[in-house]
């Protein structure tokens, strides 16, 4: 297998070249410790403040002191969830989805042991929110309200902004696990009313190993890690200077081609999507085909299992992604697709393709020729399928 | 992405023996599409020497599933079904050069599927069957207590996690961990083992006289606590015991390690679990 078409962008992303030059500098030549009081290591303080201003910018934060660099987008969601607990101890709730990242997701029952109230939003069919329902939770026992831009897995964007809107007229704080909408989808702190968000590097061409929370200036903080002093108290540990710098980088070029996500790359995965739609029988789209991010598309194949499909378009050099549960180790197949109410026929061989602008539309069209015999292939083993159609003759006494 | 072996993906790749037989003589349906797998298997019997002499399937489920019953077919045509029944699912996951353990419940599913159209073969009725499975362990799965017992006894399972690996019940919502305890619990009594699956509850000792206690702390160090550390390259001193206050400090390697902090409260733990729940550890530094 020499090239890879890799249309699994929600997972990870390719390092931009540009990235990777500008952090090569600071690995064996620029190494000072930015806190040193020596030029040697105060000019690559210089650059941190240069890559803080970067990503500022990519967000529209005011003040680029708003911007706690951290090692991932999981810390930066840990850190807002035990910093809002800490900061308002005698708030016991906190408001969150069905359909978060583990990220999140991982925290409730950990919480719950702690005495807290975790009230998990229900999603509908589509993978929208219910803000009636929202409105109804929120109270001065409020703690934080933790909400996704965008999902993951299908992509859906939640209306964060009138949901943080709604927050703040009750006086409680809102975070939000940007990770997967920054970069894709615009974003502008100075005019919103959300007080944390998070975002991580790799998820836009930067490397593995960095990420940021925004915090805006104002809010109650406690920071997660303790020790020196490093990002003004609020998470200590020596910088992962090189990645920082390489985060900054890619929060620049993210911002120039931002534009390009919502046109070059939304008219590929739409191909993608409406021709794979068109062409193979009983499929359906998981997810809100209008609201959600332009480079991600969820669909499932009924009557077999993604892991297959994966292997297959694997070997034909394809690099994709599954909810089922084969694919992830555990038995259930994703939590989101579950809370959205698709059917099990469905969800265990639901397939998630998610574009980058390193996609070209030749890719598209090469996915487009060779997924449907994949299909069918796996199809034809199918004791659920005959004749090119579903059967219900096979219905097993023991399961 | 999972550590299959070049077998399992040949067979997975390039299936044999997919299909359906038309007119079978056995027929064994398994799984569900609920479940993320499901296998029917179709033989063909000679008459007279009960000899397999075709074998299908169709298979709904993951690469290895499709592999496992594809190896299954394989390993069948040509035996008796005397010689056939005999197989297990771990024959089948030897015949691939292993499975990953979270994948063995696709060579189970493939054995229960055997069985079934053995069962089928032989005229036995499947409602009668389902009626011996005793009480429904796990509800997300569908799993019911006679199965459990007998992957446990065939594959001799001692964890709950392994039984889930197996079978897949307690995989969902493992509100039946403790159902599936009790049963591993049984299986090994019967073979004559007595195994404790559930995590013992800390086990407090009443009231201790000052030297009693004094020696059991001294006791727990030596042969709880300073082996591990030992084997890292470091060790641990007493220095006093002042009440339920133990002080202590670290030597060697450990002395040094930043995680200092964490070797204390295990340390902690480990002296309230085996002494006392209050017992507080203090770190000297010399």
């Amino acid at each position: 297998m020499n090239k890879v078409i890799y249309m699994d962008n929600n997972a990870t992303t390719k390092v931009d070249e540009e990235v990777f030059e500008e952090m090569k500098p600071y690995f064996t030549g620029l190494y000072g410790n930015p806190s040193s009081m020596h030029t040697f290591g105060g000019q690559v303080g210089k650059k941190i403040d240069e890559a803080r201003e970067r990503v500022a910018r990519l967000i529209g934060a005011k003040y680029s002191t708003e911007i706690i660099f951290t090692s991932c987008g999981t810390e930066s969601d840990s850190t807002a969830v035990f910093s809002a607990l800490q900061a308002y101890p005698d708030r016991k709730e906190i408001i969150t989805t069905r359909a978060e990242h583990p990220a999140i997701m991982s925290l409730v029952p950990h919480l719950e042991k702690q005495g807290i109230a975790v009230i998990q939003l229900k999603v509908d069919k589509y993978g929208n929110l219910d803000l009636n329902e929202y409105g109804r939770y929120l109270n001065e026992d409020t703690a934080l309200v933790t909400v996704m831009t965008a999902n993951n897995e299908t992509g859906v964007i939640f209306p964060v902004e009138k949901m943080a809107q709604m927050a703040k007229e009750k006086g409680v704080l809102f975070h939000t696990d940007a990770v997967q909408a920054a970069g894709k989808v615009p974003i502008n702190m100075n005019d919103s009313a959300v007080d944390m968000l998070s975002i991580s590097g790799h998820k836009l061409h930067a490397p593995k190993g960095v990420g940021a929370l925004y915090l805006r200036r104002g809010s109650r903080f406690r920071p997660f890690l303790k020790g020196g002093h490093q990002e003004r108290n609020r998470r200590a540990g020596t910088e992962n200077v090189t990645s920082i710098i390489g985060l900054g980088k890619a929060a620049e070029i993210a911002q120039a081609h931002i534009d390009e996500e919502n046109t070059v790359v939304k008219e590929m995965r739409d191909r993608l999507e409406e021709e794979i739609l068109k062409r193979v029988p009983r499929t359906i789209l998981n997810g809100d085909k209008k609201n959600r991010l332009p480079n991600t598309t969820n669909i499932s194949f009924e009557f077999i299992e993604g892991e297959g499909i994966l292997l297959l378009l694997n070997e034909l050099g394809i690099a994709a992604s599954s909810g089922s549960a084969c694919t992830s180790g555990s038995l259930e197949p994703s939590h989101v697709l579950r809370a959205m109410g698709v059917p099990f026929t469905a969800a265990h061989g639901s397939i998630r393709f998610s574009l980058s602008r390193y996609n070209t539309m030749e890719e598209a069209d090469y996915v487009i020729e060779n997924l449907p015999p994949v299909i069918e292939r796996l199809r034809s083993i199918s004791p659920y399928w005959k004749d090119g159609r579903p059967t219900l003759e096979f219905e097993p006494q023991f399961n | 992405m999972w550590d299959y072996t070049d077998k399992v993906k040949e067979y997975f790749l390039h299936p044999k023996n997919v299909g359906v037989i038309e007119n079978a003589d056995a027929v064994g349906d398994v799984g569900s599409i609920t479940c993320g797998d499901a296998l029917k298997l179709m033989l063909k019997v000679e008459d007279g020497t009960e000899k397999i002499i075709d074998a299908k399937f169709q298979t709904f489920g993951c690469g290895s599933a499709i592999a496992s019953s594809s190896a299954l077919t394989e390993m069948i045509i040509g035996k008796t079904v005397k010689e056939a029944e005999k197989i297990t699912n771990q024959d089948i996951a030897d015949y691939l050069g292993g499975l990953p353990k979270e994948k063995m419940h696709c060579s189970v599913m493939g054995r229960e599927a055997l069985e079934a159209a053995i069962a089928n073969y032989r005229g036995i009725d499947l409602e009668q069957l389902k009626e011996d499975e005793g009480p429904l362990v796990c509800q997300c799965f569908g799993i019911h207590e006679k199965f459990i017992e007998k992957v446990v006894m065939e594959n001799s399972l001692k964890t709950v996690e392994e039984v889930t690996n197996y079978t897949k019940a307690g995989g969902g919502c493992q509100s039946c961990h403790p159902a599936i305890e009790d049963i591993i619990e049984k299986v090994w009594k019967e073979k004559g083992q007595y195994l404790h699956v559930r995590e013992e509850t800390p086990r407090h000792k009443p009231a201790m006289t000052n030297l009693q206690k004094i020696t059991l702390i001294t006791e727990t160090i030596d042969k709880e606590i300073r082996p591990n550390l030992v084997q890292d390259g470091g060790d641990i001193e007493l220095i006093d015991i002042v009440g339920n206050e133990v002080f202590i400090a670290l030597r060697g390697q450990c002395a040094s390690c930043t995680s200092a902090a964490y070797t204390t409260t295990s340390i902690e733990d480990k002296l309230r679990e085996m002494v006392a729940p209050d017992i507080v550890v203090h770190l000297e530094s010399d």
